[in-house]
């Protein structure tokens, strides 16, 4: 390749240190709040327990961890009937069920604006793109003046004659939380999707067009191969906050029986459980670490591409 | 007209079906919100009932957003947050977007992948990490504004990478060498070519880490000390359902237009500086 020989040359203009010491404040930045901080969380996850005052006693040395607590929060995990088991199991079914509507919805609108905008493409973009910069908690504000038992949502459906009294939406339902969920991650599913479908040339459709397959053939063997990595992309982005999310069941549920992860490491820290919080953190990176190191290759594949190396 | 007769012949032919779809999900994404901010301008306390137009919720009311302390500080709390964020993180981002791009050297794939990392990771893990962080650990800060700056500054920088780093790759190395063959210093190379050329994703990335700082509740309310240290965003997730006043929505409303002009202000000088740059750039900006 003849970047070798091109970086040679180039030293000659840079000197070798001048680069790499503009990476220096963001990466010690970097090492003090994100690496160290989360060394903290193994050293109080793996560490000891004050025996009198059981405030936590973390451990720096890896070689003195022991892995007792750990394990018993695991085990709850796998215990029937424990709160950690139906907290990791609403926590799948909600993220699952709102990450599918997200896809359901997100892809014809990203489809729409892709294909068929037309001269209201840019509109339709800025419209898309507004729930981005609108804060999420005024978002879920929002939804919570619709939903109370006199609030518009119920008006209305009363109006249609759907139903007789008022519906208590935020008292405990899941569908609340999906559908909150769905609301307000669904711009991060639309965004990738469209990125994709947006770079799909109309030639190759219009070929698999000439050669005689029909619209929905052309849309089930082209467009949606071909729109694979976006849809990837979406559902990964989509569900690794949500995986985290502790505030939006707490602002449109609130009840135990509508816990997630997030809702259990929040209040275990809370209520001084500080070791079985730093444990649930951990578990919680587990179970995301093969999505999270999936997105992390396809984007730096797609920067080396873009690129051009 | 036979647009209308055609389309009720057949609502269901492919782009049709594909419009309903489209205006459907902006009402459902927008129409809340727009509710919302109706009623921060409602005349009496209800967030439920229409009663008439008024500002007293801004203002003038005991309640309003300027009239109750705890609003008002929270109002100052988060722009003073959301400023000083953009102050740390976007100098560190662009510097870093800088190595990353122009160092060919092997330790740019590691600092790479860990800013990465810190940007995907949940937000919950980031913020209880940070909290233990400053609880067990860096004792001296401790919690409040401080650490609330640096875990927020932490998290945002990405943003900024993101951002130059895009800009950058279409850039090119050309420029800068040029103006070095010219006589120019590496400083004064990065300095007069490089930076001017860069300003516009500079300005856009600010305009993002501020609106998304303005916004940001995770990372601020875990390492959040007291009522002092409490944003818009972590007063509305405690307010909001017990009883609030439309003085909370109008509070809400407030950030929506300070992060729209700000996002909007960044869309017109970048799309302005962008277009100029497409004429000579060298002789404009080395002049």
């Amino acid at each position: 390749m003849p970047e070798g020989a091109a970086s040679g040359t180039r030293g000659a203009w840079f000197p070798r240190w001048f680069w790499p010491s503009f990476a220096t404040p963001a990466t010690l930045w970097l090492l003090a709040f994100f690496v160290v901080p989360f060394f903290v969380i193994l050293a109080i996850a793996f560490g000891r327990l004050d025996p009198i005052f059981l405030t936590p006693a973390p451990v720096y040395n890896p070689a003195g961890w022991s892995f007792g607590p750990f394990g018993d929060v695991l085990s709850q995990i796998f215990s029937s009937g424990s709160i950690y088991q139906s907290a990791l199991a609403h926590t799948l079914v909600f993220v699952g069920t709102a990450t599918a509507l997200c896809l359901a919805i997100g892809y014809p609108v990203a489809y729409f604006i892709a294909r068929h905008a037309g001269r209201f493409k840019t509109l339709f973009l800025v419209l898309f793109i507004a729930p981005f910069w609108i804060s999420y908690m005024m978002r879920m504000l929002a939804w919570i003046n619709l939903l109370q038992p006199n609030g518009y949502v119920n008006r209305g459906l009363e109006a249609l004659g759907l139903i007789d009294g008022p519906v208590y939406w935020l008292n405990g339902k899941p569908l609340t939380v999906i559908l909150g969920l769905t609301y307000g991650y669904i711009p991060y599913m639309i965004l990738p999707l469209y990125g994709t479908l947006d770079r799909i040339p109309a030639s190759t459709l219009e070929a698999s067009r000439d050669l005689g397959a029909g619209q929905l053939s052309t849309f089930l063997r082209v467009t949606l191969p071909l729109s694979r990595q976006g849809i990837l992309a979406g559902l990964v982005i989509v569900s690794l906050p949500m995986f985290g999310d502790y505030y939006t069941t707490t602002l449109l549920a609130g009840t135990r029986n509508t816990a997630m992860i997030g809702n259990l490491i929040v209040s275990s820290i809370q209520s001084s459980l500080v070791q079985t919080g730093a444990s649930l953190v951990l578990i919680l990176l587990l179970l995301l670490i093969v999505p999270m190191l999936y997105y992390l290759r396809t984007t730096e594949r797609a920067a080396e591409i873009g690129r051009g190396a | 007209m036979s647009h209308v007769r055609s389309w009720l012949a057949n609502p269901w032919a492919r782009a049709r079906f594909l419009w309903v779809v489209a205006v459907a999900y902006l009402a459902w994404t927008l129409l809340p919100v727009i509710i919302a901010v109706l009623f921060s301008f409602n005349a009496t306390r209800s967030l439920t009932s229409w009663q008439g137009f008024s500002t007293q919720w801004y203002a003038g009311n005991v309640n309003s957003v300027w009239d109750d302390p705890v609003l008002r500080a929270a109002l100052f709390q988060s722009l003073k947050l959301a400023g000083l964020t953009v102050l740390i993180a976007v100098p560190l981002g662009v510097a870093f977007a800088l190595a990353l791009d122009r160092w060919q050297g092997r330790g740019a794939g590691p600092a790479n992948f860990l800013m990465l990392f810190s940007f995907i990771t949940p937000e919950v893990a980031i913020g209880i990490a940070l909290l233990l962080f400053f609880t067990q650990l860096a004792i001296g800060i401790g919690l409040g504004f401080t650490a609330q700056l640096a875990g927020l500054s932490m998290y945002m920088m990405a943003y900024s990478v993101i951002v130059v780093r895009a800009r950058l790759l279409s850039i090119g190395r050309e420029y800068e060498e040029a103006a070095m063959d010219l006589g120019a210093s590496p400083v004064g190379a990065l300095r007069r070519v490089l930076l001017p050329l860069l300003s516009p994703a500079i300005f856009a990335s600010a305009a993002i880490v501020f609106a998304a700082s303005l916004d940001n509740f995770v990372i601020s309310q875990q390492l959040s000390k007291d009522a002092s240290t409490q944003t818009i965003p972590i007063l509305i997730y405690s307010s909001a359902r017990t009883g609030p006043l439309p003085s909370l929505n109008a509070l809400a409303s407030l950030t929506l237009v300070a992060s729209t002009l700000v996002i909007g202000l960044a869309l017109v000088v970048y799309r302005r500086a962008s277009r100029e740059q497409r004429r000579p750039a060298l002789t404009r900006t080395v002049a």
